[in-house]
């Protein structure tokens, strides 16, 4: 049976425990910067609206990647970056229409959704049950438009560089 | 059905790969005209600073799986194509027939023009034969002048200064990534690149490559007078496509092969497809070759899909490049230098090496460009990519334009499989 995470921005009270669940089981620290499912906030209509990658079947991320470091999992058909051969070139993070796959400078490689290998934290984080992971076959009515007329929130999501190691010469 | 394809570069990879699931039963034949397995040349960057070795440039890593797939790989360089008899000719002898011919022999890098342009001290960085000779020549301390800021150039760039060489760059242009940037994120990339112990000179003309003074093997001469030593010179001055073996087989061409919607070429049963080719542009509604990897693949698909005969109408490719200059790192897309009748978005914090360019054509988002934004970049593609009407969220996005997934979640559906989750 194919599962697939099912958003329900209606639900989302903005309590970012998915955010935080994602950031602790993948990256071991409890930081939403490193979250890869994100709670964006639409402060103009008090909405929230949690997203991350949908899984796509176009996958315009690993048909880009020049090295074959994003592969399809069989078990799930979530798209996973094997962070072993990821040169971090970003690509990826440029093809992907959707902004789900980022660049992570601490680490020089990319990260995205993988589904938590077909558990997800953040489904099981969420308290108001708006990220669930269904059979597929359940998901089909929510329209993105419905809740999308909304505003505010968020940090700009720049970085500032990160310096890289280079030797400085006397000139 | 036999199918073959010329240049094993990712749109050949992906094109045979395409036709191979299409059709079970096709003769399917990649011909490369390097000696490696199939490799990406985008990968060369972290060949040089040892991050992967050669096998970690191969496209495809499990070993045999061009035999398992049954695509029949071959090392030998076309010389010839008659498009009358459907046959290819090689450089080993003898030829080969095709029921469809894709070209994907990409581009290759010019030589620089000017005296001692073709020195021994003088490489491309292009292939991995070129690499090797690269990761040889530019040790620590070794002086390296890098003709060209372009894109491939900067790519380079950073590859040349994490090998802890000293590096000075010689740019034409009156700033970096002239293509890609425009003048006020070109001039903090090369503020930051000089920050980081690399000399940047823009408006600088090479007129030749002289021998070296002291222990240097060369010496390269700017027109202002300037002499640069240098153990090695690296030309990234720009690319031309890989097509003169074509001449006789009567393709349309103009900066590349001239490519419809659905890849084919003027030729019946002869398709193009990645760098070589100048097809369907996004954004202008014209044709434009974009020499990235995405257009590779892109390209790739569509046409093995016609190539079997189902029928498939390409897109058009969005222009989009991504770099990073010692830890600086900049995007651009589409339209970034704007569309006239349009108006744009900005946010300059010099500072903080903080940028974004937002070009609009009515309430549609036509281009970007962007330094210091790693998060959620890509949804600048498919804000373009959708043509969406921004309505409300254009206003929105000029008092915080950072607010780019909200305005994209706001006005559009996603596209794609599971999207409809939400
Ligand atoms: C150093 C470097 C860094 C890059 N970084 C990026 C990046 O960050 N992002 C990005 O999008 N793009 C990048 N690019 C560009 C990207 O690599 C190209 O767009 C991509 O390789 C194009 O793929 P292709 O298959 O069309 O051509 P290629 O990869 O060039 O492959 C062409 C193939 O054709 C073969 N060939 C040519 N002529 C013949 C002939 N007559 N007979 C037989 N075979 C032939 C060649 O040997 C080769 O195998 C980079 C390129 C370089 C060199
Ligand atoms: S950043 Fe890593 S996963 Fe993404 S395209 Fe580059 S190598 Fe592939």
């Amino acid at each position: 049976m194919a599962m697939a995470l099912k958003l329900e921005p209606e639900k989302c009270t903005g309590c970012l425990q998915c955010e935080m669940a994602c950031s602790y089981e993948n990256e071991g620290v409890f930081n939403p910067a490193k979250s890869r499912i994100k709670v964006f906030s639409f402060h103009e209509e008090g909405k929230f609206a949690p997203y991350t990658c949908t899984q796509c079947e176009e996958a315009w991320c690993m048909h880009a990647c020049p090295v074959e470091a994003i592969v399809v999992d069989m078990a799930t058909g979530s798209k996973n970056v094997l962070e072993d051969v990821c040169v971090g070139c970003k690509v990826c993070t440029i093809a992907c229409p959707f902004g789900t796959v980022n660049y992570e400078p601490d680490s020089g490689k990319v990260i995205k959704c993988d589904l938590c290998g077909g558990d997800p934290w953040c489904a099981k984080a969420c308290p108001t049950g708006a990220i669930t992971y269904v059979d597929e076959a359940d998901t089909t009515y929510e329209r993105m438009r419905a809740w999308a007329q909304q505003a505010p929130s968020a940090p700009a999501r720049f970085n500032p560089p990160k310096p890289k190691e280079v030797q400085v010469f006397e000139r | 059905m036999r199918h073959v394809i010329v240049g094993a570069g990712p749109a050949g990879v992906v094109a045979a790969e395409q036709l191979r699931g299409h059709d079970p039963e096709a003769e399917i034949t990649l011909i490369s005209g390097e000696p490696e397995p199939p490799y990406s040349r985008m990968a060369i960057p972290y060949y040089l600073i040892e991050n992967i070795d050669e096998a970690g440039t191969y496209l495809r890593k499990q070993s045999g799986y061009f035999d398992e797939q049954r695509i029949r790989v071959l090392h030998d360089q076309v010389t010839g194509v008659d498009s009358g008899s459907h046959s290819v000719a090689l450089a080993q002898g003898g030829s080969l027939g095709f029921d469809r011919l894709l070209v994907a022999t990409g581009s290759r890098p010019l030589d620089l023009p000017v005296p001692g342009g073709d020195r021994p001290e003088v490489h491309h960085c292009w292939t991995l034969e070129d690499a090797r000779a690269i990761v040889r020549g530019a040790q620590p301390g070794a002086k390296v002048v890098l003709i060209g800021a372009g894109f491939i150039g900067c790519i380079i760039l950073e590859s040349l200064a994490l090998r802890r060489t000293e590096l000075t760059v010689v740019e034409a242009g009156n700033r970096m990534v002239p293509r890609m940037m425009d003048e006020t994120a070109g001039g903090l990339i090369r503020d930051w690149c000089e920050s980081r112990g690399v000399r940047v000179h823009v408006d600088a003309k090479v007129a030749s490559i002289d021998d070296g003074r002291g222990n240097h093997a060369a010496a390269v001469r700017l027109e202002n007078g300037q002499v640069l030593d240098a153990d090695v010179v690296i030309a990234a001055v720009g690319v031309t496509p890989n097509a003169e073996f074509l001449q006789g087989a009567g393709l349309d061409m103009d900066a590349g092969i001239l490519v419809d919607r659905q890849l084919k070429s003027s030729v019946d049963g002869i398709y193009a497809a990645g760098d070589v080719a100048q097809g369907v542009d996004f954004s202008t509604g014209g044709q434009s070759v974009h020499a990235i990897q995405p257009t590779a693949a892109d390209h790739a698909r569509v046409a093995a899909s016609n190539m079997v005969g189902r029928h498939q109408a390409y897109h058009g490719s969005v222009n989009m490049n991504v770099l990073d200059t010692l830890g600086l790192i900049s995007s651009s897309f589409g339209l970034w230098m704007g569309k006239d009748g349009g108006d744009s978005i900005t946010v300059h914090d010099p500072d903080r090496y903080r940028y974004l360019n937002l070009q609009f054509e009515d309430d549609r988002m036509v281009g970007a460009s962007a330094l210091g934004l790693t998060e959620h970049v890509g949804v600048l593609r498919g804000l373009i990519q959708t043509r969406v009407r921004l309505g409300v969220w254009k206003e929105r996005l000029r008092k915080d334009p950072s607010r780019l997934m909200e305005a994209y979640l706001g006005a559009t559906r996603p596209i794609g499989y599971n999207a409809h989750v939400l």
